[in-house]
């Protein structure tokens, strides 16, 4: 067990599964010689080869197609979108085709793809640099949508998502790639569609994922300091969606608040809510509450973009009025 | 080299069986029978030439919703076709989820494409690329109408498969509209052969209705692919005989004229003269293969009539690899 950063947890999971399975190979903008926009893959071009870390033309949708072409020929391609926002010029292929080729030709073949991007806001990147679109991707039957919040999860989901035979969407954070944690070494596997007690408390339910686990820890860290002790779920996985701890969590505490980095309408939140309601409809004391991003688009300037993400402060106003 | 009479005979027999499937496909939408069809008539010869070009089952075909007659060069059956075209169980594509014409062929490694067109080009890319890292001696053919190479998609995949010299062969077949749209308004070029040298692959254009020529120039391009002298771009030209499909209505973008002069280029009938004047078929001879289509023809349709609907659980998989049985 060591210390590690997400960067460090990311680019072990891929340097020990490339180790391990000779059809491993990585594909996409400056993953090669540049060692990738957020330097994940720094040094796997000298030590894999071009071969295996190929870097592509600025051509998304033939980063995707081509990579499901190769996941069908036998490879197992972890593709790199730079970042999530132009996973949008690849969107015909993520879900007209990767996420419908198990069903569409009755499992003839398995796509055995992982699309590493990277997603969020906080960097002062603009508004098509910076958002959180995951819900989108976890509206499609067939794809599978990670999320890690923190470095040993990084390690442990990447390393699943790469020996799964599904097409998963594995968004990291652009803000999370600097925080440390204790990371296992060599061969750990988080599996994919749990999620996770990250956090006990008794009086409330905190569920969250991603970058937001951070900011909902923050905040429990000072509602303790007034006796509030919240319980944070870490879904940690879109879809498949394991509600089962926030099921359980929710029936302890009867109160809970959603915290997602993403536009509130029609997301994470709306998802978790509705099925706590469906679930847990009995246990219910107060009604659910959502932290969410303001319904803009990102702006540049750093107060204004500040102001439009959610801020530990907006979680602690949520938790205390549902209590 | 002078190609073999049995290689001649196989290749009409393949030309002659999809037409006749074909033809029928069309009364059986007329009757009411299925609810959708999109033909091939036209293009059998291209699509023959080049599926005989390949080393079949062993090579990889990314194909487009016309290709019948190249699929059923492949291996796929008159009764798998009809299958598909009622939605009946065991229609080896999709097993009937999918539009009948969406081929796939996982035992001769064609794979499906989906609806919006120009993706396969880019699969096939990815299956070069794959075939190119696991030092395979293989070949990919992909497929695509005039209409589609405007498509960005389908820039990336032939820019892509050039500069990584992929063993990809991009076939056009040009039959002169893409629904409605005659090519003028698809490109500025005469020939999408012509887009090639702006993306840095060898293109050349081939008279589509002649089925030896494109099986000669596409085996020589496949076996240079196959031993890794890189991608090239072939457009096949011929003639759409019939509408788009069984929902388009083409009288009313083009005259009747002009589709009876065309068919005086009809690749099946260009052939069959072919074969009677090299002494390899009598008219005789030529009858009784008809006779002997149309029959597997009218054979297959009962098989497929007789078959059962797919069973209402199977709705609910594989949406995912677990789900997908011995994945």
């Amino acid at each position: 067990m060591a210390k590690i950063t997400m960067r460090q947890a990311i680019s072990q999971a891929l340097w020990e599964e490339m180790e391990r399975d000779p059809k491993v190979f990585i594909l996409g903008q400056e993953v090669g010689v540049w060692g990738g926009t957020y330097a994940v893959t720094k040094g796997f071009y000298d030590h894999f080869g071009a071969d295996r870390v190929r870097d592509t033309p600025i051509s998304e949708a033939a980063i995707i197609g081509s990579a499901i072409g190769a996941a069908i020929a036998g490879t197992r391609p972890v593709a790199e979108l730079m970042t999530i926002n132009f996973a949008f010029s690849a969107m015909d292929h993520i879900v007209n085709q990767s996420a419908k080729m198990h069903y569409m030709f009755n499992g003839q073949m398995v796509l055995p793809l992982v699309i590493r991007t990277v997603g969020g806001g906080g960097r002062q990147l603009g508004a098509t640099h910076s958002q959180t679109p995951d819900a989108i991707f976890a509206h499609f039957p067939g794809l599978k949508v990670v999320a890690p919040g923190t470095p040993a999860d990084a390690k442990g989901l990447l390393k699943a998502a790469i020996r799964s035979n599904d097409p998963i969407m594995f968004i990291e954070h652009a803000t999370l790639y600097q925080i440390r944690g204790e990371v296992p070494d060599g061969d750990y596997i988080v599996p994919i569609g749990k999620s996770t007690v990250q956090r006990s408390g008794d009086h409330v339910t905190i569920v969250t994922y991603s970058k937001m686990l951070e900011l909902s820890l923050k905040a429990a860290e000072q509602l303790a300091k007034d006796g509030i002790e919240a319980e944070i779920v870490d879904l940690r996985t879109l879809r498949p969606l394991d509600m089962e701890p926030v099921i359980e969590s929710f029936k302890k505490t009867n109160r809970a608040v959603i915290v997602e980095e993403g536009w509130k309408s029609f997301g994470v939140g709306a998802e978790i809510s509705a099925q706590i309601y469906e679930h847990a409809f009995d246990y219910v004391d107060a009604p659910i509450k959502r932290v969410a991003q303001k319904e803009v688009p990102l702006p540049y300037n750093r107060n204004l973009e500040q102001m439009a993400l959610p801020q530990v402060e907006d979680i602690i106003k949520a938790v205390k009025e549902v209590l | 080299m002078e190609l073999s009479s049995e290689l001649k005979k196989e290749m009409y027999w393949m030309m002659l069986l999809s037409r006749r499937l074909d033809e029928r496909a069309w009364v059986l939408h007329r009757q009411g029978k299925i609810a959708f069809h999109i033909s091939g008539i036209g293009h059998e010869a291209a699509q023959v030439g080049a599926a005989f070009a390949l080393k079949r089952g062993h090579d990889w075909v990314t194909p487009y919703y016309r290709d019948l007659a190249l699929m059923v060069s492949l291996g796929l059956t008159p009764e798998e076709f009809m299958l598909s075209l009622m939605g009946k169980a065991g229609e080896p594509s999709s097993g009937s989820r999918q539009m009948p014409s969406h081929f796939g062929l996982r035992r001769v490694n064609a794979v499906s494409h989906s609806a919006p067109v120009a993706t396969q080009a880019v699969h096939a890319a990815g299956i070069g690329l794959a075939i190119k890292i696991k030092k395979e001696k293989k070949v990919v053919l992909t497929t695509i109408g005039e209409g589609s190479t405007s498509q960005g998609e389908w820039y990336e995949a032939v820019n892509w498969a050039a500069v990584h010299q992929l063993p990809v062969i991009f076939l056009v077949q040009n039959n002169q509209y893409a629904i409605s749209v005659p090519p003028e308004m698809q490109m500025a070029v005469k020939s999408a052969a012509d887009k090639a040298c702006g993306l840095g692959l060898p293109g050349q254009m081939i008279d589509g209705t002649d089925v030896i020529a494109v099986y000669e120039i596409i085996s020589e391009l496949a076996e240079a692919a196959r031993n890794g002298k890189g991608p090239a771009l072939v457009e096949a030209k011929m003639y759409r005989i019939t509408p788009h499909s069984s929902d388009d209505d083409d009288r009313t973008y083009r005259s009747r004229e002009e589709v009876e002069e065309n068919k005086k280029f009809d690749p099946l009938l260009l052939t069959k003269a072919r074969l009677i004047d090299e002494g390899i078929y009598t008219e005789k001879d030529l009858e009784d293969l008809d006779k002997k289509a149309k029959q597997m023809v009218t054979d297959a349709v009962k098989t497929a009539e007789e078959a059962p609907y797919p069973a209402a659980e199977e709705a609910a998989y594989p949406v995912y690899a677990e789900e997908v049985p011995n994945a």
